[in-house]
């Protein structure tokens, strides 16, 4: 048998997968979204890709880094960003007014066609906007970019109800097992999943590939279960989180939050994704005290937004696999 | 045994799944950004050759199948199993059943070079090379000056195998055949 090695004579896996003209238009894109921000006034800013703390999200894994420890500093090693969100905030708090950063960002393990484990996040913050008014700048920004009609609005509610024919809010767990009983295809899979993980899967499953095709698609008011850093009020009944995302042709783009300000809170939401994390054999992740004195000292009213920006190239080069729009993807890396 | 993560699969990968043999044929990774995130992975089963489809929350694992494919060389047959030997002169013979050779047997021939799937050290299947040369054993008398024109007639092989083949092939001539359509490719020179 022929074992493949790195060496063997015509391998090219040194070679870029995107091609010279998709890195011409990633630039434009870079120069385009630098443009749309100082044409606003909102300052581009740099937070640290090592940090002393990574996320307590159940669902995004942080890249540990070994380093060496620097004076002042307790312990040695350090995470990798998920995102610069709690960076960004402290800048916030101590009155930076509205900002924005493009920065490289680790998610680890996810490698997929729309994945890879390290990409660009572009991520801005406005004091003073809600929910609304953030949409309506996301809207422009996309839609500028990529020549596409104004978005529709939907409710998390209402897209669940489209098209995976459940309402969210108050069908029973066993007959959202049910009905992912046909996606995963075994009964001991299904009955394991909690209630959040048949939701995500149906977003992920149903939902998603169905929307943002005649124009892109707001979901917005998603379930507190899943607020993550977004404040929450009561809509007809429910209590619901001020997050959106945005959907074009099927593509999740971004996600945003009218943010969380109540440093009590965030801790409470901190803890209890580290008891998740324990039940489900994560480990736990550090509480990142300083955000959270931030908070305390008072982050002002605001709005951000993560938008990925692999993605908005995809969406502005019809390319159906992130390898096509990265100089080289993770496992080429 | 070891084992695979999500994150580890790929196509080509052979887990065991309700204990089964099987292949990995596509993965497909599926995360809402803030959510879960699940792999929807098509496998073959080795055993019924089944296509299933099936969805796992990734980190989960599976367990390695222990599935090897062999370059084997077919010796003979008793009449219930076919036996093969190893081509890296460890002489080691395997006997594969009807189950395993399947389809296969109507391209054995002897000294003839097979792939032989393992299945925990026992022969699961059996792959013929993409092209066998097999002797003509009986077919309708050939037809002077019909090279040139379409037409076809059956050809019995040694195999037993029965192809399509131009109307001016022989007894006794040596012919190419593709084994994955049973097609007549050439004559071949001897």
């Amino acid at each position: 048998m022929v074992l493949r090695g790195s060496r063997e004579p015509g391998d090219r896996s040194w070679c870029p997968t995107a091609t010279r003209e998709m890195l011409e238009s990633r630039a434009r894109q870079s120069g385009w979204v630098r443009g749309f921000f100082a044409d606003r006034g909102v300052l581009e800013v740099e937070t640290p890709v090592l940090g002393q703390c990574g996320v307590t999200d159940v669902n995004i894994d942080s890249v540990q880094a070994r380093a060496l420890p620097v004076a002042d500093q307790a312990v040695g090693s350090g995470w990798l960003q998920t995102s610069p969100e709690y960076h960004m905030k402290r800048l916030l708090a101590s009155g930076s007014g509205s900002i924005f950063q493009v920065s490289r960002v680790f998610r680890n393990g996810e490698r997929g066609a729309r994945h890879n484990p390290e990409f660009s996040l572009l991520e801005w913050y406005r004091p003073g906007f809600d929910d609304r008014q953030l949409m309506a700048e996301v809207a422009e920004l996309v839609c500028g970019w990529l020549g596409a009609p104004p978005p529709e609005t939907l409710s998390y509610r209402d897209a669940m109800l489209r098209h995976a024919g459940v309402d969210p809010f108050t069908v029973s767990l066993s007959a959202l097992r049910s009905t992912c009983l046909g996606i995963v295809g075994d009964e001991a899979t299904a009955e394991g999943l909690s209630r959040d993980e048949c939701l995500d899967l149906l977003m992920g499953v149903r939902v998603e590939p169905e929307l943002g095709h005649r124009s892109p698609v707001f979901i917005c008011h998603y379930p507190a279960s899943q607020a993550a850093l977004a404040r929450t009020t009561l809509v007809d009944g429910h209590e619901v989180a001020h997050r959106f995302e945005l959907y074009v042709k099927g593509v999740e783009l971004c996600n945003g939050f009218w943010e969380l300000t109540d440093p009590s809170e965030q801790r409470r939401r901190f803890e209890q994704d580290n008891a998740r994390r324990l039940a489900l054999g994560k480990p736990e992740m550090p509480v990142d005290e300083r955000f959270l004195a931030a908070l305390a000292a008072g982050l002002p009213d605001c709005s951000g937004v993560a938008l990925g920006l692999d993605r908005l190239l995809m969406l502005k080069q019809g390319a159906d696999d992130i390898r096509q729009v990265l100089a080289f993807p993770a496992e080429l890396a | 045994m070891a084992s695979y993560s999500t994150n580890e699969f790929r196509s080509g990968l052979k887990v065991l799944l309700d204990g089964d043999p099987c292949i990995i044929l596509e993965n497909e990774f599926v995360k809402p950004g803030k959510g879960q995130a699940f792999n929807r992975v098509k496998l073959r089963n080795l055993m019924t050759n089944r296509q299933w489809e099936r969805t796992f929350k990734s980190g989960e694992t599976l367990e390695a199948a222990d599935v090897l494919d062999q370059d084997m060389e077919y010796l003979y047959t008793d009449g219930e199993f076919w036996h093969f030997m190893k081509t890296d002169g460890s002489f080691e013979q395997y006997p594969a059943d009807a189950k395993a050779v399947g389809d296969t047997v109507k391209w054995l021939k002897e000294q003839d070079v097979y792939t032989v799937t393992l299945y925990n050290g026992a022969p699961l299947s059996v792959t013929p090379p993409n092209f066998v040369e097999l002797e003509v054993v009986d077919t309708d008398p050939g037809m002077k000056g019909d090279t040139a024109q379409g037409g076809s007639k059956p050809a019995t092989l040694s195999t037993g195998a029965v192809v399509q083949v131009p109307l001016f092939i022989t007894i006794g001539e040596v012919l190419k055949v593709d084994t994955r359509t049973g097609d007549y490719v050439s004559r071949v020179k001897s």
